[in-house]
């Protein structure tokens, strides 16, 4: 066998957590992107610029602060004890909670982009048409701006199966339900197991160049996203 | 005649004058955070403008750095195994040094761990029990020895977090997102940490002794400073450092 039970269980748990982490922020993601898309309100900048700071932000950073206040005494450790399902540091939803914040911005930012080239005119034609605006969202919107959704759930998916100091300082490197692959990876480096590092790191190499060769040849027409 | 004269003297001035302005960066293991700290205040006190600086982290990953040229010119690491392999391939000044034991205790930030053993990490008030990876950190694999030669290893590996070096384990512990820990005792004397919970000082029968080593890296064979350094490490006053941090020291006789 190529890899042990170990590395396919980091990497089985990195797929679930990317996926997990994309259909969140397919929900979360979309109706964010159209408000930042639509709103002449001042809040669009404070919001955006929100929004990117995990671009910008060392992953120690938001693991620290998530550490801080999803631990036993902080806000959100408070309210997850007051509901009776324990702190989420050293949990797979704890990373879950994590990813999300890590990841935002590659989702939003390209279903962001992809509502703005929609533009008025369909609206205001399916208006015309007497579409409610929850149909002129599924049946004009949703359909025109799709590039940008594929676009931003490859990303999300991506960036999520990147992640590694969030994971690190919030996850406490647990089989099964916090050492994903790249910790999985570091932790070989660390025990001086090159011949693991090696195996898992070529997967990782292989996986993420595949990743990215579909977002690329998936754009028959890249003038359009 | 004169002109010669100038010249040693210019020669000599400028010698002296690299002597002063030495330079030394040190690898250690994250263990002697707070030791070391203090050894290295005095030492620039002793010796002013000698720069000496310090990176913490894990034995391993240095180890592994050291090899593809790190440039750490001393390396005091959390287990003489490293220095020792870096030393039979070639990459050391120094012979390999001995400079201190560690010890581990069971720590908690919000527990009177003073009154506990390993066997209260049972209890189901517990959920989280931080200790460092035993894959590769030194202090990992003692807690491991340990938690085994008591039986209770299997009993507790549910609820086990693992930190990358022992001060992420104690910082783990430190935030209450665990509540009880294996830290070294260096790390659970600082007052900082002492102000909170207590510790329990482990037996040392129950694990392997974590022997510490040192060397001066082939990086600083010609670095009269680090050689100065390590001088300092084995005499009286950094000795008494390391023992006020809770480490037992080579060719004396363990307390406890």
């Amino acid at each position: 066998m190529l890899l042990s039970e170990g590395d396919l269980q980091a990497i089985v748990l990195t797929l679930e957590l990317a996926s997990i982490t994309t259909a969140i922020l397919l929900v979360l993601g979309t109706p964010i992107a159209w408000w930042l898309a639509r709103t002449k309100s001042w809040w669009k900048g404070p919001l955006g610029a929100v929004v990117a700071l995990p671009l910008v932000l060392p992953p120690s950073v938001l693991g620290f602060y998530l550490l801080l206040t999803m631990g036993p005494h902080g806000p959100v450790g408070q309210f997850t004890q007051w509901l009776g399902l324990g702190t989420l540091p050293f949990t797979f939803w704890g990373l879950v909670v994590g990813s999300v914040f890590y990841s935002l911005p590659f989702m939003v930012q390209p279903v962001q982009n992809a509502f703005e080239s929609i533009g008025d005119r369909p609206l205001e034609a399916a208006a015309t048409l007497r579409a409610s605006p929850l149909d002129t969202f599924f049946s004009v919107v949703l359909p025109l701006a799709l590039p940008g959704f594929i676009t931003a759930s490859i990303l999300t998916f991506a960036h999520t199966v990147g992640e590694f100091g969030v994971v690190l300082m919030i996850g406490g490197n647990i089989p099964g339900e916090t050492r994903v692959a790249s910790v999985q990876i570091y932790d070989h480096v660390e025990a001086l197991d090159y011949g693991q590092a090696h195996r898992l790191s070529a997967v990782m190499l292989v996986f993420s160049f595949l990743v990215l060769l579909a977002l690329y040849a998936w754009r028959p027409n890249p003038k359009k996203v | 005649m004169k002109r010669l004269h100038t010249l040693l003297l210019t020669l000599a001035l400028a010698a002296s004058g690299a002597a002063q302005a030495g330079k030394i960066t040190i690898a250690a293991a994250a263990d002697l955070k707070f030791a070391l700290d203090e050894i290295v205040t005095v030492f620039k006190q002793a010796n002013p403008g000698e720069e000496v600086g310090v990176i913490y982290g894990s034995s391993g990953k240095f180890h592994t750095q050291i090899q593809q040229n790190a440039p750490y010119d001393l390396y005091f690491s959390a287990d003489i195994k490293y220095p020792q392999e870096l030393a039979k391939k070639g990459l050391a000044a120094s012979a390999v040094k001995p400079y201190a034991f560690g010890r581990i205790v069971l720590w908690s930030a919000s527990l009177d761990a003073s009154k506990m053993t390993l066997t209260s990490l049972t209890d189901p008030k517990i959920t989280r029990i931080a200790i460092a990876n035993p894959k590769h950190a030194p202090y990992g694999k003692r807690a491991e020895e340990a938690l085994r030669s008591v039986g209770l290893w299997d009993k507790v590996q549910s609820k086990l977090v693992y930190g990358e070096n022992i001060a992420h384990t104690a910082q783990f512990v430190q935030t209450g997102n665990a509540q009880a820990g294996i830290i070294a005792l260096a790390l659970a004397v600082n007052p900082e940490l002492a102000s909170k919970g207590g510790y329990w000082l482990i037996p040392d029968k129950l694990h392997q002794p974590l022997e510490q080593g040192y060397i001066i890296t082939q990086r600083a064979a010609d670095n009269p400073l680090a050689k100065r350094f390590a001088d300092y490490m084995d005499g009286k006053a950094a000795r008494a450092v390391m023992v006020k941090y809770g480490f037992g020291l080579p060719g004396e006789a363990a307390s406890n």
